[in-house]
């Protein structure tokens, strides 16, 4: 183990992905966004000048030229940098990469990794802090996976790479900075294994990307009040490991789910309808959702907190649920 | 003008261009008889494009198609057999019926993912290009397309991309708006580009452009010969644009057999046919334009072509006997492939 930032921990990630395999190929680069974290990227244009392709405005191009890349032998990772612009690549992403296996028949496949940065971030605005991953997920055949840890970004990303499946990797930027322990060597993580960020006995919260990381401090809070939470943290919703999620209700009998997509039709909901379909004897109270609430993405910071799954909002789901509101 | 090929190539194109003509005709009548379901797209009238330059294809390189690949799978050596079966939504079919007519396809001849969004296949076999030029092997990547697809945005990126990364790449733009009759009520619309010059699109981007007759295979031939070449060497991407004349069974929303089946003693000016479409089977039809010229060339006379014919009948009788006889998948076929499952 040793401990570094989550930016870090990618970086390690993609340098270990482009070294174990020479098809691995770069169509974009920048990881990062625009954070002072790209530096730690910026080199591998050099490092690797025949496996790093600049891309121009064109996140369709791109996309499709990935997919095409992966069908033919590479294993091409597309960086299209804010979550946002994956709707420019809509086509290619959701109609062309999730359907090659499955229309050829299970003869052609398409490994391919959509690379992108989600969610609210602070003055983004209503065009540039989209999380997708609730519209990725009503498209079957594409893998989605949400790191919310160092060591979760590593091997997750390390897995995705490895899959034969089309698969979108959203990550949070303001989980840059953050400092963990990272496994050393090769430290991948299987896609489809939720992981109980925090054991507790009077409440599950099911967080998801950066919510991990805000409901595991509000947690440990919430604990010198006397109650109890367990965070569970899917870190793939294709593959869904729900098994995880019914054994926790099953132990504590409350639920909260946390997460930074639209509350209609989220992420929330179809974990919430899973666990109301499959796990409902195990409740001992309604199921509370805490999600962005349904309206563009204001400006002002203030309206972008008021309208968010913040901090206050998250304190009184747990407190309705474990009946201390 | 013939191709300036051996006779055996130039015999083996001609028979691959009646195959496919036979086989779509074959087709509308099935669906007139309403064997399978759905829209779907026929080739005749374009067999000259894509024979030519399919044929001159390494069995390693990639072939992209459109909703109108029939033609294109069966010019790349599909078998015609698992093709029907497939248009027929039958399990015979090579993706157990799960793709139709808009989505055939044959991973091991390079056609992995055939789209029918018009101009989606344009990125993808850009991709597959890069891919090409990044093992080293000198694979070549060749997009078949409609002038249709010159209308959406990907075509611009993946052709700028193409350009930008010099990947080998040949754009094949068989444009069948011509001829379209626009004036009939419920005709088919056709292109709505500004440009009437097509490649002037491609050398705004860099791409080594040639114009030809789509109906002249062979042209077809020393155009996609030299494209190969510059492409292979690794000179960047070219774009053949092909100007075909549409068929008149393409003039309403339906393919319609307004001629019947086509009646190879057209080829030397016998047979009746209706006058309408006099000026289609007595000088536009490639097939026919093609095997006019094998018979003033000596390479092939009535008899041969017409034992050609009966072989190729044949051969999609026996597609037809093997694709009506295959049964529907199992409903639990549509529940497989939608991940690849190893290691899952």
């Amino acid at each position: 183990m040793s401990e570094m930032t989550y930016a870090e921990a990618k970086a390690a990630a993609l340098r270990q992905v482009l070294e174990e395999d020479e098809r691995v190929t770069l169509i974009g680069s920048s990881f990062f966004g625009l954070s002072p974290f790209r530096r730690l990227t910026d080199s591998l244009p050099a490092e690797y000048p025949t496996r790093v392709y600049k891309i121009p405005i064109a996140e369709l191009g791109a996309c499709g030229c990935g997919v095409g890349a992966a069908m033919a032998g590479l294993r091409p990772i597309v960086d299209i940098s804010t979550a946002s612009f994956i709707f420019e690549a809509w086509p290619q992403v959701v109609n062309e990469a999730p359907h090659v296996h499955y229309m050829s028949g299970g003869r052609a496949r398409a490994p391919v990794v959509f690379h992108v940065l989600h969610g609210l971030r602070g003055g983004g605005a209503a065009q540039h802090s989209h999380s997708p991953q609730s519209m990725l997920w009503n498209t079957p055949g594409l893998e989605i996976v949400l790191p919310a840890s160092p060591a979760d970004v590593k091997g997750l990303l390390i897995s995705s790479v490895r899959s034969d499946n089309p698969t979108v990797f959203l990550d949070q930027p303001v989980l840059f900075g953050m400092r963990g322990e990272v496994p050393e060597g090769d430290a991948a993580i299987p896609l489809g294994k939720a992981e109980v960020k925090r054991a507790g006995k009077d409440v599950t919260v099911v967080a998801t990307s950066a919510a991990v990381q805000q409901c595991l401090k509000i947690a440990a809070a919430l604990a010198g009040e006397g109650i109890d939470v367990e965070v569970v943290d899917p870190r793939t919703l294709v593959p869904f490991d729900a098994e995880t999620i019914y054994a926790s209700v099953g132990k504590t009998g409350r639920l909260v789910i946390v997460d930074e997509t639209h509350q209609s039709c989220g992420v929330a909901s179809e974990i919430a309808a899973r666990v109301a379909e499959e796990a409902f004897d195990a409740l001992r109270g309604p199921i509370r959702r805490v999600c962005t609430e349904d309206v563009p993405i204001p400006f002002a910071p203030v309206l972008e907190t008021a309208i968010s799954p913040n901090e206050e909002k998250i304190i009184r789901a747990i407190k309705l649920a474990v009946g201390a509101a | 003008m013939l191709p300036d090929v051996s006779a055996e190539r130039l015999v083996a194109i001609g028979r691959r261009m009646l195959l496919i003509r036979r086989f779509e005709e074959r087709l509308i009548t099935l669906f007139q008889d309403k064997v399978f379901v759905g829209h779907y797209h026929v080739y005749i009238g374009q067999e000259a494009t894509g024979v030519p330059a399919i044929a001159q294809l390494r069995p390693d390189d990639f072939l992209f198609s459109t909703h109108r690949n029939h033609g294109h799978n069966l010019a790349r050596g599909v078998d015609p057999k698992m093709l029907l079966a497939e248009i027929l939504g039958r399990v015979g079919g090579m993706s157990r019926g799960k793709a139709g007519t808009l989505h055939l396809s044959d991973p091991q001849r390079g056609i992995f993912h055939t789209s029918a969004v018009v101009g989606g296949s344009m990125p993808l076999a850009t991709g597959a290009a890069l891919a090409g030029k990044q093992l080293g092997k000198q694979q070549v990547s060749v997009c078949l397309f409609g002038d249709g697809a010159l209308e959406e945005g990907a075509a611009y990126e993946a052709m700028n991309l193409a350009s930008l990364w010099k990947v080998p790449i040949i754009f094949i733009c068989e444009n069948n708006c011509l001829e379209a009759r626009e004036d009939i009520p419920g005709a088919w619309h056709t292109t709505c580009l500004t440009t009437q010059r097509l490649i002037d699109i491609a050398a705004a981007l860099g791409h080594s452009t040639a114009a030809i007759d789509g109906g002249d295979v062979g042209a077809m031939w020393s155009a996609m010969s030299q494209a190969l070449d510059r492409v292979r060497g690794g000179e960047g991407p070219c774009f053949i644009e092909a100007a075909t004349i549409r068929w008149p069974g393409n003039f309403g929303l339906w393919p319609e057999l307004p001629m019947g089946l086509t009646n190879l003693a057209w080829v030397w000016g016998a047979g009746e046919g209706p006058a309408a479409y006099e000026g289609w089977f007595r000088e536009q039809d490639p097939l026919l334009r093609y095997l006019r010229e094998l018979q003033a060339a000596g390479i092939a006379d009535r008899d041969t072509i017409l034992a050609w014919d009966e072989a190729v009948r044949k051969e999609v009788d026996a597609a037809a006997q093997f694709a009506l006889g295959s049964p529907s998948p199992e409903p639990a076929e549509a529940r497989r492939h939608v991940f690849v499952e190893a290691g899952r």
